[in-house]
């Protein structure tokens, strides 16, 4: 409350300079909404978008360097590297959206609920989540793989569900301290009803430690789901994954085709990059104390 | 007492159970309101004092039912409610409202100060959202807020604006009764005065109850019409603001009387000062709790737990030595 503090409310601007306003508050925000839009409109536009056929192989051009017409390389099996990031923006920023949203949305219901409700409930919940938590990321996501089997869906689903007890646990303690605020209590006095309590007053004051988690899983879900099309699990072949490209790649061809390793990795690290900018700038634009 | 006071409570307890280990067993209780027995009637304020710890803000939290008594009753114009279900409490919440103590945590950020306000009418279903914000404006008008900052956030305000806010909500359902909890504590003291003297214009015209808690004697002489000291869970003094504060007659509340500072450095005081600490609520002590810092203790005192009695009308002390 450095600034002016305006007593007579903000006046609501128009939407041409909410969106300038905005631009200037939160330039690393507006960076990471670009990189992020990028992604999805190449995820949307793939097929218009990519210059070559993803799936095509070509033995002449096996390994080839980049050049003009394979701009950045080709695989071992002359599949054109570019087309190849391009089509599996598709597949990666399907898994990586829809195992965070699937992830933090039931991990958040399960906190709030536990945080909630309390007693026996929350105890037996919290010994399953601590169960779950023990076991590595990769482990439970490969457990869940193998006996679904491979495919986009389930590799969306083993990978959601470890996301789960991490952001159960961040909401629950979250909501144990909100419970008890006065607000809280001022609302119960007033006779609302504890399921409105939770709606109003509760939820949406977790929504801070929610973004910062879903962004900051966001990246951890790419690389996962990379680790499992490399053991075989993950998305099939011969769908294009960035993290398979990557993980397949870096083994074999580091120092005689290091694009194949530079490219992929170079995309994932944007998209982390670009979601952790985005995640931040939310968090701070959603809270309106940060609005001054 | 011709009339039904509004407020009636009577040997209201509450323990809060400590639990421990795997199987959650009761191990022992704090006793953080251990028989209280108060009334309050219409447009009158009774202040509430005791130090940090002896349960005062438990009593008002009990008496809107925002945590369940142990035992006692509590009866709101002449009918109880402690048995009273959700359902059967909503309406009688439009007469009972609470102020808090922290301006900071009693709003919630994330809701504009109009929407707050108009949050109780919302819950009670009152009008039509156009009613509610003309309501909603005249209670900020009437708290002393300007209508055009219903669309500010918590943050916008000060610590005194925030507790206009605050009371505004708690009047927005034309309350009878109002549970201020240290309303004014954590504000500076030009601030506090303009809050306090608020209240008082509310309970003129409305002519509201407060059971006003605060551990600031000079806030409660100026505000109350009756006083009631606790101790410890206990109630030991309970008498009109003018007899409490000329004749003191519990030793407890002549030291808490003593320990008020005066604005005039030339003046000398006698000194009661009381040494040690409150006792642990889980364990109180035997007989009267305030035995171990009383200066005029006995044998007695430490035995057999003092009540309530009448030394002169409206006036009673839970001492055996009076």
């Amino acid at each position: 409350m450095s600034t002016t503090v305006s007593t007579d409310g903000p006046i609501t601007p128009s939407a041409m300079s909410d969106l300038w306003y905005m631009i200037r508050r939160y330039p690393l925000g507006v960076a990471g909404a670009i990189i992020m839009s990028l992604f999805v409109l190449a995820a949307i536009f793939a097929d218009y978008l990519a210059p070559l056929d993803p799936f095509s192989t070509n033995a002449r051009a096996s390994l080839a360097r980049p050049n003009d017409v394979y701009l950045m390389g080709a695989d071992m099996m002359g599949r054109d590297v570019f087309s190849r990031l391009i089509h599996g923006a598709r597949i990666s920023l399907a898994v990586a959206l829809g195992a965070t949203l699937i992830g933090s949305g039931v991990g958040a219901a399960v906190g709030l609920a536990c945080g909630y409700i309390g007693g026996w409930f929350d105890l037996i919940v919290q010994r399953v989540t601590e169960v779950m938590q023990a076991l590595p990321l990769l482990v439970m996501a490969l457990v869940i793989t193998a006996s679904l089997g491979p495919s986009l869906r389930n590799t969306i689903i083993a990978i959601a569900i470890p996301l789960i007890p991490t952001v159960a646990r961040v909401i629950r303690s979250n909501v144990l301290s909100l419970r008890e605020m006065p607000y809280v209590e001022a609302a119960k006095a007033t006779g609302m009803s504890e399921f409105r309590i939770a709606v109003i007053h509760v939820m949406p004051n977790t929504l801070a430690p929610l973004i910062v988690l879903a962004t900051a899983q966001l990246g951890s879900t790419i690389l996962t789901e990379a680790s499992l099309s490399f053991l075989g699990l993950g998305v099939p072949e011969p769908y294009p994954s960035w993290g398979r490209m990557l993980s397949e790649s870096a083994a074999e061809y580091v120092r005689t085709a290091p694009w194949l390793v530079i490219f992929p990795g170079l995309v994932i690290s944007l998209v982390v990059f670009g979601s952790n900018l985005l995640g931040d700038a939310l968090r701070d634009a959603l809270d309106p104390r940060q609005r001054g | 007492m011709a009339q039904t006071p509004l407020i009636d409570v009577t040997d209201l307890r509450k323990y809060f159970p400590i639990r421990k280990g795997l199987l959650r067993r009761t191990v022992g209780n704090v006793h953080a309101v251990d028989g209280v027995t108060f009334s309050i009637n219409a447009g009158e304020t009774l202040g509430l004092v005791g130090e940090s710890g002896c349960g005062k803000s438990t009593v008002g939290r009990v008496v809107l039912r925002l945590i369940e008594p142990t035992s006692g009753d509590i009866k709101v114009t002449g009918r109880s409610i402690v048995n009273l279900g959700r359902d059967e409490m909503r309406p009688l919440r439009r007469q009972m409202q609470i102020v808090f103590q922290d301006p900071f945590s009693s709003l919630n950020p994330r809701m504009r100060a109009g929407d707050i306000v108009g949050e109780p009418l919302k819950v009670h279903g009152v009008g039509d959202p156009k009613d509610r914000e003309a309501r909603v404006a005249a209670l900020f008008a009437r708290v002393g807020l300007r209508a055009a900052q219903m669309r500010s956030f918590p943050h916008q305000f000060s610590g005194g604006q925030r507790q206009r806010v605050s009371i505004a909500r708690a009047l927005a359902l034309d309350p009878g009764f109002i549970v201020a909890d240290e309303p004014v504590s954590a504000l500076d003291v030009s601030i506090q005065a303009q809050v306090i003297n608020l209240l008082m214009d509310l309970q003129r015209e409305m002519n509201l109850s407060y059971l006003f808690i605060s551990h600031n004697l000079a806030v409660v002489e100026h505000i109350s019409h009756r006083v009631a000291v606790m101790y410890l869970g206990r109630i030991v003094e309970y008498a009109d603001k003018k007899t409490l504060f000329a004749s003191p007659q519990h030793p407890y509340t002549e030291a808490l009387l003593a320990a008020v500072p005066l604005p005039d450095p030339t003046l000398k005081r006698t000194k009661h000062r009381v040494d040690g600490d409150v006792p642990s609520p889980i364990k109180p002590p035997p007989g009267c709790h305030f035995h171990p810092r009383c200066r005029y203790a006995e044998a007695r005192c430490k035995v057999e737990a003092p009540v309530l009695k009448t030394i002169a009308p409206g006036h009673e002390v839970a001492c055996h030595l009076r």
